[in-house]
């Protein structure tokens, strides 16, 4: 009877699954797009993630998965990252005051000019793509997938506090990007 | 508020992530101070830039329908990925067990077929309802349906609007089931979607048949030399009803 229980059980497990994972799969690959910045690599991370969100279903308390999963694919990101030369990985980021200014001119955008451009999306595509992904990653949580600082928290597995000063500092970055853009 | 604490204040404050004290501590300040004033209008800029303006990627369909796979390939699969065994071992201790059991189990096979199908069914109206294709025909018009089904099956299934009893028929699909194309006619009572599998009846009739399997009720029955099946969530005793009204419906009522 091991293959009816299995059955059951399994049919049980797809429909946790359907309900946990599938409505988050935009928010997933949008993760990892922007954290692989390829679309193959960014492919394989959610696949992989997405047979370890199966196999560890019960990790996910209550009926929202949508922090959890993204918790899953940026781990398996980084433990995909790990393989490779860890060059691009900074572990002194949130120490790191050469990427920190505070200077007031940083946040000297032109509306006109940021609003006008014919190719802002690309502009602000790129000025993303030049944060340090420990950066990025938070910007992509907070203002594309609208997570709580407490959410973000739980993802990156840091306290809200570091939360607060790595968005304020990759805000600051992204300001001066995009000022540079202009230029 | 100081202007130190304001500069620090301004980002969590357009996150909404300010305590409401504090918010109007920020804000009255702000209403002092151009230079912080300024500052927190550029942080809302920048948000709205990001947020408008940033590429959002959305999941390939290629990804998404590998990923929809997953937890809905065989049980095997699932039990062998559980197991972590590599497919050879799995496939190899599978026929061990198999060439063990399968003197015995011979006869046991034959009397539980009926509940094998019963969870087939079961298995498809779930699969129905999460891959978001329940209908191949979206129309509670039973004229549109019924030839729809012609040429596609070698066999005419009964199609019937019952909607003035409250089962509003909300189209049809092929289905599989028992090795066969199947009709699959999609039927809906208030937020509850059934699925009636209709197939030809083998040459042994089997009777009215109930079960409860997973939550949903299943009921089986023999019509016009069809063999008929609803599935749902919905309670037993409507899922009967809606079994009666098409026997009804069968025997020119």
């Amino acid at each position: 009877m091991l293959g009816f229980v299995d059955m059951q059980e399994s049919h049980t497990r797809a429909l946790r699954f359907a309900r946990l994972v599938e409505p988050h799969l935009d928010a997933a690959y949008n993760l990892a797009r922007w954290l692989a910045r390829d679309a193959h690599q960014a492919q394989d991370v959610v696949q992989e993630a997405c047979v370890r969100a199966l196999r560890f279903l019960d990790s996910c308390k209550g009926d929202d998965g949508r922090a959890w999963l993204l918790t899953i694919v940026r781990n398996t990101f980084y433990s995909a990252w790990r393989k490779r030369p860890p060059e691009e990985l900074n572990p002194d980021i949130d120490a790191d005051h050469a990427l920190w200014s505070d200077r007031q001119e940083a946040w000297d955008l032109d509306p006109a000019r940021l609003f006008q451009r014919k190719t802002q999306r690309e502009r602000i595509d790129r000025a993303l793509l030049r944060l340090p992904v420990e950066f990025r990653e938070v910007v992509i949580l907070r203002e594309l997938e609208d997570l709580s600082y407490r959410e973000i928290a739980e993802v990156l597995s840091v306290p809200t506090g570091t939360v607060m000063s790595r968005l304020s500092r990759a805000r600051g970055l992204l300001a001066r990007y995009l000022k540079s853009e202009d230029e | 508020m100081h202007c130190a604490e304001s500069k620090q204040a301004v980002g969590p404050y357009h996150d909404g992530e300010l305590d409401a004290e504090s918010a109007d501590a920020l804000r009255q300040h702000l209403a002092e101070c151009a230079s912080c004033a300024m500052l927190s209008d550029q942080h809302a800029r920048l948000r709205s830039t990001v947020r408008d303006g940033t590429t959002y990627f959305t999941a390939p369909h290629e990804l998404r329908a590998r990923v929809t796979q997953l937890a809905r390939t065989s049980p095997w699969s699932w039990l062998r990925r559980r197991m972590q065994l590599p497919s050879w071992a799995f496939a190899g201790a599978l026929a061990a067990a198999v060439a063990l059991s399968v003197a015995t189990t011979l006869t046991l096979i034959q009397r539980e077929s009926p509940d094998a199908l019963a969870r087939e069914v079961v298995a498809n109206h779930v699969r129905s309802l999460m891959v978001d294709h329940l209908a191949d025909v979206a129309t509670s018009d039973q004229h549109t349906v019924k030839p729809w089904f012609s040429g596609k099956l070698d066999f005419s299934p009964p199609v019937d609007d019952l909607a003035r009893d409250g089962f509003e028929l909300v189209g049809g699909r092929l289905d599989y089931l028992d090795g066969k194309a199947v009709a699959a006619l999609v039927y809906q009572r208030r937020q509850h979607r059934i699925n009636v599998f209709v197939l030809p009846a083998a040459g042994t009739a089997r009777g009215d048949r109930t079960w409860s399997i997973n939550g949903y009720n299943v009921v089986g029955w023999n019509q016009a030399g069809m063999r008929m099946w609803a599935v749902s969530d919905l309670n037993a005793l409507e899922l009967d009803r809606l079994h009666r009204l098409l026997q009804a419906k069968a025997n020119g009522g």
